[in-house]
């Protein structure tokens, strides 16, 4: 039984497809990489799964709940799946325990003292309790980076969904953020993730898509798809010759 | 509500209106070409102008800015002549909005000289040339261009400020909605007339201002 | 002819000025509230609320204020009312004052990163929730600034309520330079004194600016 199901989405800007079809099943506890060069729909097929971004043809649920264009049904798909951003997106007015405590109590209406207590906890477990009364700006970009995998993981998601999540940090802040993402993969987390660190995606991945001008071009084990890439595409993205 | 609105008196009265529109015109015409030019002096003065000339420059911003354009032109109008300098009611008209835009426009195109790259000064002054030629020559184009936008905006504002004119009777678009609802006691018609006629005024200067900014400045900027 | 000593002439000035101040402070206030709902109406999802306010704002911003004034003037009245100069100065004042305000907030919401919506959606909040929670705290602050620079444009918009016969500042200076033949001195003093209600609050639109400017740097 499948968690994530994708099937022949669709995605047009005006004239221009950028998803030309997509079929994509996530099993429950599943760590999937995706990869490709830039422009190849990656991240909007990412943004689509969260409806930041509305199909034009196909359908997307997630454990059940389809991805429909209104408020209702997003809120119930975005629920179950979370969303970690490359530019981290962390409430610059709030505090780390405010932005993880924030959408716990508007979103779920979850009372102020359950909701600090599990803010707490999942700051913990990223390794950032300390943090809790600090501000965003006051973080490296690896802080920041696991706050918002704090605040995600405080909403309960079955899924999370990591946009190219070490791209925008500092070569030496990548690994303690990697480090947070292994143990959430450990635990048993499905994840989604776009990303250019392959050795990251060798080790910890169950699967790995490679996109090519808007289509799945080649899926399957890492170990395969790294050590034996069929198509050119790939070989060439690999720089395998 | 059984008012019947009434338009017959268009017929009557429109060489009324024809003439209101050409002064509205010409005021904002002679005030921006005027106004803007005061507005580029005082920037230099205020952004590089000589230490003794930047404390005049900033009193005679700030008095405007904070003061409505009506008392402005009544001080002009009403109160000058008591020193002897006695003026006609366009002329009157003309110096206050000159004077009114030259300051908004001061500080407008200061934000722009502002925003020069410093690269820029450098530039000039290692080709060996004075403050002012590169004030001139390099930084005050690209500075008008920044700012280009926001100075339309300005002059559309002292435009549509420019109807109270009429309360000094020169005889703008406004004295003309005044004449005609005082001999029709169609207020509400003639008034909602020249607003209207105002709002495309308002609409095409924009255009025109747009428009001209892009001969005056061909080029995108580069930053 | 009676002598009026300049004394005499500021304190009929000055009690005019508090008459300034009230139709300002309404009119802030009023086009506020007014402003604030424009501004649901021009950032909201639905095609016909942004396009009404866009063209509410368009109007209010591309015709003279004295016309606005002229028309609330005459035509309230006919609908039978017999419209008090006041009532008509406060309504078409908060009515401008509204186009303005929620252009520049719309400014301020705009300025917002668009990650900052997309985090919050993906958090679940709905799109009150996350204007409440998330956008408007980081928009007020930036708001600030223009929004008392702007008050300075609504004291001196009131100066036009003279014309269709509110008694304030401006129309006291008339009254009184009818009365004493000193137009210089007169219109001299009602600047001033509209000069020191409006320079307090553009000084410190742009001191808050500045500050706000720092506080960015250092982020």
């Amino acid at each position: 039984m499948s968690l994530i199901e994708i099937t022949e989405v669709r995605k047009s800007y005006g004239t221009n497809e950028v998803l030309k079809g997509i079929n994509l099943d996530v099993a429950p506890g599943e760590v999937i990489a995706i990869i490709g060069k830039s422009g190849s729909g990656k991240s909007t097929l990412l943004r689509c799964i969260n409806g930041l971004e509305t199909i034009t043809q196909g359908a997307i649920s997630v454990a059940g709940a389809q991805l429909l264009d209104d408020e209702v049904h997003l809120k119930a798909l975005r629920l179950k799946v979370g969303m970690i951003f490359q530019q981290f997106n962390l409430f610059p007015h709030l505090t780390v325990g405010g932005n993880v405590i924030l959408s716990q109590t508007v979103v779920k209406k979850t009372a102020k003292a359950e909701a600090d207590a599990m803010a707490r906890k999942m700051l913990d477990r990223v390794g950032l309790g300390h943090k809790f009364d600090a501000y965003p700006d006051e973080l490296s970009g690896g802080q920041q980076q696991r706050v918002a995998i704090a605040r995600a993981l405080a909403m309960q998601p079955i899924a999370l969904l990591c946009d190219e999540i070490t791209s925008a940090l500092d070569p030496e802040l990548v690994s303690e953020v990697l480090a947070v993402v292994r143990e959430l993969a450990a635990e048993g987390m499905t994840l989604l993730m776009v990303t250019h660190e392959m050795k990251f995606a060798r080790d910890v991945c169950s699967r790995v898509v490679f996109m090519h001008e808007g289509r799945v071009h080649e899926i399957g084990p890492p170990q395969e798809v790294f050590s034996s890439p069929k198509t050119p595409e790939l070989q060439q993205f690999l720089g395998v010759h | 509500m059984n008012y019947v609105f009434e338009f017959g008196w268009l017929a009557q009265y429109y060489p009324q209106i024809v003439k209101g529109v050409l002064i509205t015109l010409e005021l904002i015409a002679i005030g921006a070409v005027l106004g803007i030019s005061l507005g580029i002096f005082c920037a230099w003065a205020r952004a590089l102008g000589p230490a003794w000339l930047k404390p005049i420059v900033a009193t005679y911003v700030e008095l405007i800015r904070n003061t409505p354009f009506l008392i402005q032109l009544f001080f002009i109008f009403f109160g000058l002549p008591s020193l002897g300098l006695q003026l006609g009611e366009l002329t009157a008209a003309n110096i206050a909005m000159v004077i009114n835009l030259g300051a908004y426009s001061c500080e407008i195109i200061r934000a722009g000289i502002q925003a020069t790259p410093k690269g820029q000064f450098e530039a000039g002054a290692s080709l060996a040339m004075s403050r002012f030629e590169t004030f001139r020559h390099v930084v005050l184009v690209p500075s008008l261009q920044r700012i280009w936008p926001a100075l339309s905006s300005q002059v559309v504002i002292v435009m549509l400020g420019s109807s109270v004119v009429s309360q000094i009777a020169a005889e703008d678009l406004t004295f003309a909605a005044n004449f005609i609802q005082s001999r029709t006691f169609r207020a509400f018609e003639a008034y909602m007339v020249s607003t209207l006629i105002y709002l495309c005024l308002a609409v095409l200067l924009r255009q025109t201002l747009a428009v001209l900014g892009g001969f005056i400045f061909p080029r995108r900027l580069v930053r | 002819m009676i002598e009026f000593s300049t004394w005499d002439i500021l304190r009929n000035l000055l009690l005019a000025t508090r008459w300034t101040i009230l139709l300002s402070l309404v009119s802030f206030v009023g086009g506020g509230a007014v402003g604030l709902l424009l501004l649901f109406l021009r950032i909201s999802k639905r095609k016909m609320a942004r396009a009404f306010a866009k063209y509410y704002i368009e109007l209010f911003q591309g015709t003279p204020l004295l016309m606005q004034l002229f028309i609330a003037f005459f035509g309230l009245g006919l609908f039978g009312v017999d419209v008090p100069a006041w009532l008509a100065a406060g309504l078409a004042l908060i009515l401008w004052t509204a186009s303005f305000l929620a252009e520049i907030w719309r400014g301020c919401v705009e300025s917002i990163a668009k990650g900052q919506w997309e985090a919050s959606a993906s958090l679940g909040m709905g799109r009150l929730q996350q204007m409440r929670y998330v956008i408007f705290p980081q928009a007020l602050k930036i708001a600030v600034p223009p929004t008392v620079g702007f008050s300075v444009q609504v004291v001196k918009g009131t100066a036009l309520t003279s014309i269709i016969g509110f008694v304030e500042l401006s129309k006291a200076g008339t009254v009184v330079t009818n009365a004493t033949f000193q137009p210089f001195v007169v219109y001299g003093l009602v600047a001033l004194i509209y000069f020191a209600l409006c320079w307090p609050l553009s000084k410190s639109s742009q001191i808050l600016e500045r500050k706000l400017n720092v506080a960015h740097r250092n982020h």
